[in-house]
């Protein structure tokens, strides 16, 4: 390949965007915002559509990627070089076409949906915002240009999640993402500090080398790293125990919890341990770790997703679970089986959250299920496509979700023994996720409507045409297969374990399907039983269970707890302690005791200064007759005769 | 950049500093003798010191990298007996302070715009002595004409502080006083104890002979804890800084920006670190503990306060002390990274008090909790405050950033990683305060006070004055090396100067 | 005329008497300005105090023979002229102000 990729177009176009709607939205006319928005988006995926085409063109694709392409130098003082370099390779690349392609979508849905807002200028700036931010993450070809899309993307996610800033709950909850996120990236920079202490570089070619070139290097600092990072990517993927702002993120627009908080800005956590995936490769310890906080996370979610009303709550959790499914096959290693999931998810579950959108736009901006009900003939097309996406996230075949499901519990059954658990924790969450889907399914569309005042109606085009296209991806997106996908990424992420190659393999990835389709199943029939034929036993199985309904329903009590152990003691310590008792108490007090000593003294001998003429006169007169006394009297006599003998001691 | 040939160039560069020096005093003397009516003192104080900016630009554009020691120097005999020179110059060190004294001179005048309403004569008046006072400062080599700038700039602010404070004004002023006038008396006696060894006050000489080791041990030690002690409080570093949150509540705006950091950073530089090399290596260690407790101290405190001046000062003591954890983790990295963040957490901090001196003129309170809802009321405000805090703290793209990095990285490969990760971690409160901060204040439903008073947005003077420090913010985000470049030049120096000590 | 009178006359009175004199009346100058209350008095007081130094001066010009101490005694007159002019207008100034001269009530440090 010659001659420039010109990749700095596909943040920037974004940029662009961000700066003109950002600066100028407020006084330019609805259709200039859109506009502008729409090609600053548009402009970005078909560069990078460009470019794939360009490259599937050339017959040395695999030789001439990956592209490097600097555009000068950002930090260089001492021993640190940091450059604004852009790296396209086929893990970027896919990245770069989910998050362009499906950022689209939902620019084009957005239109419709925010129709009637108030700030649309300022929502578009903010996705713009966001696109850039996203694709510089993707694209950054060292950690800390990464961190830079990293923050970035979690302040365009605090500006989006509090877009209604006026509801104190959407402030509050923009707030708790951005600081949540912070915690997880501060184990980003923790680990940022020790890559650059071991192995002073930041860019991922050169650790790649350095650890290709010491193949004895396990462990030990090694896993430090790769814990460190798996901290931030937990916070910014929301996994245990930093998941606790997503729900909440679901605050603001519906577009946004599509686009940021299921499709694109959620998955950088497993994106970067793919992209460093060189490091948690030495260190097991850390795999493990990664795979049991994925595990973890995918159950528990999904069991609070189990008794959730609000329809984007649902979603949200079931996010966090499919993000945990990530984790875990990250955990085993299975890295191509991840980024596959990460893409079919990014299309079913944007499809998913656009199609909620669209049922909350056709009940006039209710979210509860509990009033929803027969929207099924009401809104057709939204039904539809969201059948497809709820058939697609389920794992039934031959939906998208199925292919990428499957190859990671495939993965996971084949990671040793401990991979069994895994595999039994990831097909008990199926069974979960499809129940609850399809829960979410019966109360939204069958049966009567249970709220009598609003009319439902089928959205615009805008934004049926983006639930159509993602639909049709949702059904089609996984087709590729584990085999040709893995294979593509290799060059970057290195061989997966090929069932078709495997001895027995064939037949065991066939055994797992059928398992993980019939679990598919299971649940679908005890929802089907419970929301379609028994409408009331849900209400009576609650009451059995007081303690656990009320568990799950309170989420387990997580936020609850934080606030105990970790919020309300840092305020208490640091008002009651630190401010009442060191500042104000030893501190002022000590400050207090230097003030007091020189009032003290100033208030002695303030006496003198009587402004009493006479008293000034009386001391003139005494000082002076003490001056006599000290000239004239005859001191060294006088102190001879007591015996004292001035300048002449011991003598 | 040389436009007209290298003649005139030339001719101006031996004076430059000179004029930059005395161009604010001498417009101290106008504004006393022209007469104290309207907004005249005003006008006059923002164009001298748009001037003295346009002067201090001249020092970078004709810096010459690459050449070690001081440039635009002026070496003069001024008093015979005891030996005090006028000596002057700038180094990559002070270079960008004078530059971000006179960028924040304009800053201040247009803040105090419609906050000072009477007596402006002698507010701007002295407003422009202690803008020379800083100058001199930042500029002086001779250690006496050092310590002269040193006193002149706490007294005008001490009287500033006391005149025109709000309404406890007074006693802040004595608490300012007390805090800063007693420490730099042993500094006084340290200068001099150096003169009697030495007899000379000159910089470059005493480096020289206190690098020699002719000067007895224990002394020393002592004399340059006298000097640290002095700076300390300036900064302030931890348990020095019972002035600052009085100071920052009552002081007006324009001198409460400048009143905290960059002196005391820089003196540590220049005066403590680059004089006694020895004796800061040994006091390191302390220094260190002290700005890892404050920086974690500020933000605990920064959480919980209830007005948003004494926010503000808790969150300046968190961020002044991780720029004296980069000063005294003695790295070459870490030096960079602090006289970088010392030009940005100036700029943002000046940023910061002129919105809340809008938001405090508005709405008469500086009650956090009186507030509520604004941002619909007055977005363009809103909009900066989001942006300004954001830089303050540390998202990447925006300046705090790179000199947070470069001094926490420098921390943690250079001296400990513990402590490095606790400072990262007040780095992480900054966001929690900053933000609850901005949610308070703009976001929620509208408060009783956003629905009392009209929208008010920015006027134009603090438009001109907001905007482009907020693109400032982006810049030296995006683009350190600018700065970097010629931070590095002196820092090599000092470095050198330190390595040949081992 | 009583010649020891006349004897005593043409002798010269010693150093000592003048010196005495000159001390008794600075005491009571002393005295006069700590004890009485009346500015105006305080104030001749200390006129007192300055001609008790002129004679001790003028005592020992003649005494030594020398001119130097007259010419000091002139300049001490000279400054209690303009010291009774400057004063006299303060204490009037006083009196119009606070409407009394007691020293002990003027003591605020300003009018």
């Amino acid at each position: 390949m010659t001659g420039s990729l010109h990749l700095w177009l596909i943040p920037l176009l974004p940029f662009a965007g961000f700066l003109i709607n950002g600066l100028l939205g407020r006084r330019l006319p609805k259709a200039l915002v859109t506009a502008v928005a729409l090609l600053a988006s548009l402009g970005s995926f078909g560069v990078v559509l460009i470019n794939v085409f360009s490259m599937l063109g050339s017959i040395h694709m695999p030789a001439s990627l990956p592209v490097v392409e600097t555009f000068g130098t950002w930090i260089n003082t001492g021993a640190l070089h940091i450059d604004f370099s852009f790296v396209l390779d086929q893990l970027s690349i896919i990245m770069l076409l989910v998050v362009t392609g499906v950022g689209f979508l939902i620019h084009i849905y957005s239109v419709g949906y925010m129709a009637h807002e108030e700030g649309y200028w300022r929502f578009f700036a903010y996705m713009n915002l966001f696109m850039f931010f996203m694709t510089v993450l993707v694209l950054a070809g060292n950690a800390l240009l990464m961190f830079v899309g990293w923050e970035g993307v979690g302040l365009a996610s605090y500006l989006l999640i509090g877009f209604y800033f006026q509801r104190t709950s959407a402030a509050d909850a923009g707030k708790k993402a951005f600081i949540v996120n912070r915690i997880g990236d501060f184990g980003f920079l923790i680990g940022l500090f020790l890559l650059l202490a071991n192995f002073g570089t930041l860019t991922f070619s050169e650790i790649s080398a350095k650890l290709a070139a010491n193949p004895a290097w396990t462990g030990g600092v090694l896993t430090a790293i790769a814990l460190c990072l798996l901290l931030g990517a937990a916070g910014k993927s929301a996994q245990l125990p930093l998941y606790v702002w997503l729900p909440d993120a679901m605050e603001g627009p519906t577009p946004v919890s599509a686009l940021i908080h299921a499709a694109t800005m959620v998955t950088a956590g497993v994106y970067m341990i793919a992209r460093t995936h060189t490091l948690f490769d030495r260190s097991p310890f850390a795999l493990g770790v990664v795979a049991i906080v994925g595990a973890a996370t995918a159950l528990f979610a999904a069991t609070i997703g189990l008794v959730q009303n609000d329809i984007k709550r649902v979603l949200a959790y079931s996010t966090i679970s499919q993000l945990g499914y990530m984790f875990l096959g990250c955990g085993v290693a299975a890295y191509s089986a991840a980024i596959f999931h990460l893409m079919t998810h990014a299309f079913f579950k944007a499809l998913l959250f656009l199609a909620a959108g669209s049922v909350i736009h056709a009940m006039g901006g209710e979210q509860d299920l509990r009033k929803m009900g027969g929207l099924r003939n009401k809104i057709p097309i939204t039904f539809w496509t969201m059948t497809a996406a709820v058939l697609a996230i389920a794992g039934f075949f031959p939906f998208a979700g199925f292919f990428s499901k499957d190859a990671i519990l495939y993965e996971a059954f084949q990671h040793g023994g401990s991979g069994k658990v895994l595999w039994f924790v990831g097909v008990v969450t199926a069974l979960l996720t499809s129940f609850y889907m399809f829960r979410l399914w019966y109360l939204a569309f069958t049966g009567e409507s249970r709220s009598h005042d609003v009319r439902p109606h089928e959205s615009p085009w805008s934004m049926l045409g983006p639930l159509s296209l993602l639909a049709l991806l949702s059904v089609v997106g996984g087709w590729i297969g584990i085999d040709r996908f893995g294979s593509f990424l290799a060059p970057v992420l290195g061989e997966v374990g090929n069932s078709a190659t495997a001895p027995g393999g064939k037949q065991l990835d066939i055994m797992l399907s059928i398992i993980a389709v019939a679990v598919a199943l299971i649940g679908w029939f005890i929802a089907d039983r419970l929301y379609r034929q028994k409408p009331d036993s849900p209400a009576r199985i609650a009451a059995a269970l007081p303690t656990g309904y009320s568990v799950l329903v309170h989420k387990y009590y997580v936020d609850e707890i934080y606030a105990m152990t970790i919020v309300r003691p840092l305020l208490f310590m640091s008002k009651y302690f630190l401010e009442w008792v060191v500042d104000v108490g030893l501190l002022g007090g000590a400050a207090w005791m230097l003030a007091g000593s020189a009032t003290l003294s100033g208030a002695i001998l303030q006496r003198w200064q009587s402004g009493n003429l006479r008293s000034y006169a009386a001391w003139l007169a005494v000082g002076a007759a003490a001056l006599l006394v000290f000239v004239f009297v005859p001191w060294s006599t006088v102190l001879a005769n007591f015996g004292i003998h001035l300048g002449m001691a011991g003598q | 950049m040389a436009w007209r040939g290298n003649e005139k160039v030339n001719a101006i560069n031996p004076s430059i500093l000179t004029l930059i020096l005395l161009l604010p005093l001498a417009g101290a003397g106008l504004v006393m003798l022209l007469p104290d009516r309207g907004k005249l003192p005003a006008w006059i104080t923002l164009f001298i010191s748009l001037i003295t900016f346009g002067l201090t630009l001249h020092l970078p554009a004709y810096f010459a990298l690459g050449q070690h020691g001081f440039q635009f120097e002026i070496n003069k005999p001024w008093i015979d007996s005891p030996a005090i020179f006028y000596h002057v110059g700038v180094d990559g060190l002070s270079l960008w302070l004078v530059v971000l004294v006179g960028l924040l001179a304009p800053v201040g005048v247009l803040a105090s715009w419609n906050a000072i309403k009477e007596r402006r004569k002698i507010y701007y008046a002295l407003f422009l002595v202690q803008q020379t006072a800083m100058f001199g400062v930042f500029i002086s080599l001779d250690l006496m004409l050092y310590y002269g700038f040193w006193e002149l700039s706490l007294v005008p602010m001490a009287i500033l502080i006391a005149m025109y404070g709000r309404k406890d004004g007074p006693k802040a002023a004595i608490k300012f006083f007390l805090f800063t006038f007693i420490p730099s008396a042993p500094l006084l006696v340290a200068i001099l104890w150096l003169y009697a060894r030495t007899g000379s006050f000159n910089f470059s000489d005493l480096q020289v002979l206190i690098a020699s080791g002719s000067l007895p041990a224990t002394p020393l030690a002592w004399v340059a804890l006298a000097f640290l002690l002095a700076f300390a409080v300036k900064v302030p570093v931890f348990p020095l800084h019972g002035w600052l949150a009085d100071t920052f509540s009552e002081a007006p705006v324009a001198l409460a920006m400048v009143v905290a950091g960059k002196l005391g950073l820089y003196s540590m530089l220049r005066f403590h670190v680059g004089l006694f090399p020895d004796q800061a290596r040994a006091i390191a260690p302390l220094l260190i503990a002290l700005a890892v407790i404050g920086i974690l101290y500020g933000a605990c405190l920064a959480l919980v306060q209830r007005d948003f001046w004494r926010l503000l000062a808790f969150a300046a003591l968190s961020h002044l002390s991780l720029i004296t954890l980069g000063i005294y983790g003695l790295t070459f990295t870490g030096w960079n990274g602090a006289i970088y963040q010392i030009l940005n957490h100036e700029t943002i901090d000046a940023s910061l008090f002129v919105l809340l001196g809008v938001l405090e003129i508005r709405y008469a309170t500086s009650q956090i909790a009186s507030y509520g809802g604004l941002a619909n009321k007055i977005p363009r405000t809103a909009t900066l405050f989001v942006i300004t805090s954001l830089a303050m703290i540390g998202l990447p793209m925006l300046s705090s950033f790179v000199g947070e990095f470069l001094i926490l990285s420098s921390t943690f490969t250079g001296v400990s990683r513990g402590l490095a990760i606790a400072a990262t971690l007040g780095v992480i409160l900054s966001a929690a305060y900053m933000l609850w901060l901005v949610q308070r204040i703009f976001y929620g439903p509208q408060g009783a006070l956003a629905a009392s008073r009209p929208p008010d947005d920015l006027r134009i003077g603090e438009s001109a004055v907001l905007w482009p420090l907020a693109v400032l913010m982006l810049v030296m985000g995006l683009a350190p090396s600018l700065w970097m470049r010629t931070i590095e030049n002196r820092v090599s120096a000092i470095h050198i100067h330190q390595e040949g000590q081992r | 005329m009583n010649p020891t009178l006349g004897h005593l006359l043409q002798q010269e009175i010693p150093l000592t008497w003048y010196l005495l004199l000159s001390a008794v009346l600075f005491c009571l100058g002393v005295l006069g300005f700590l004890i009485k209350r009346n500015l105006i008095t305080v104030f001749m007081s200390i006129e007192l105090m300055l001609n008790a130094v002129n004679l001790s001066f003028v005592t020992f010009a003649h005494q030594w023979h020398e001119v130097k101490g007259q010419i000091f005694v002139f300049f001490v007159m000279m400054v209690a002229a303009a010291e009774a002019a400057v004063g006299l207008a303060i204490i009037i100034a006083v009196f119009r102000a606070r409407a009394t001269l007691a020293v002990d009530r003027i003591d605020l440090m300003k009018l």
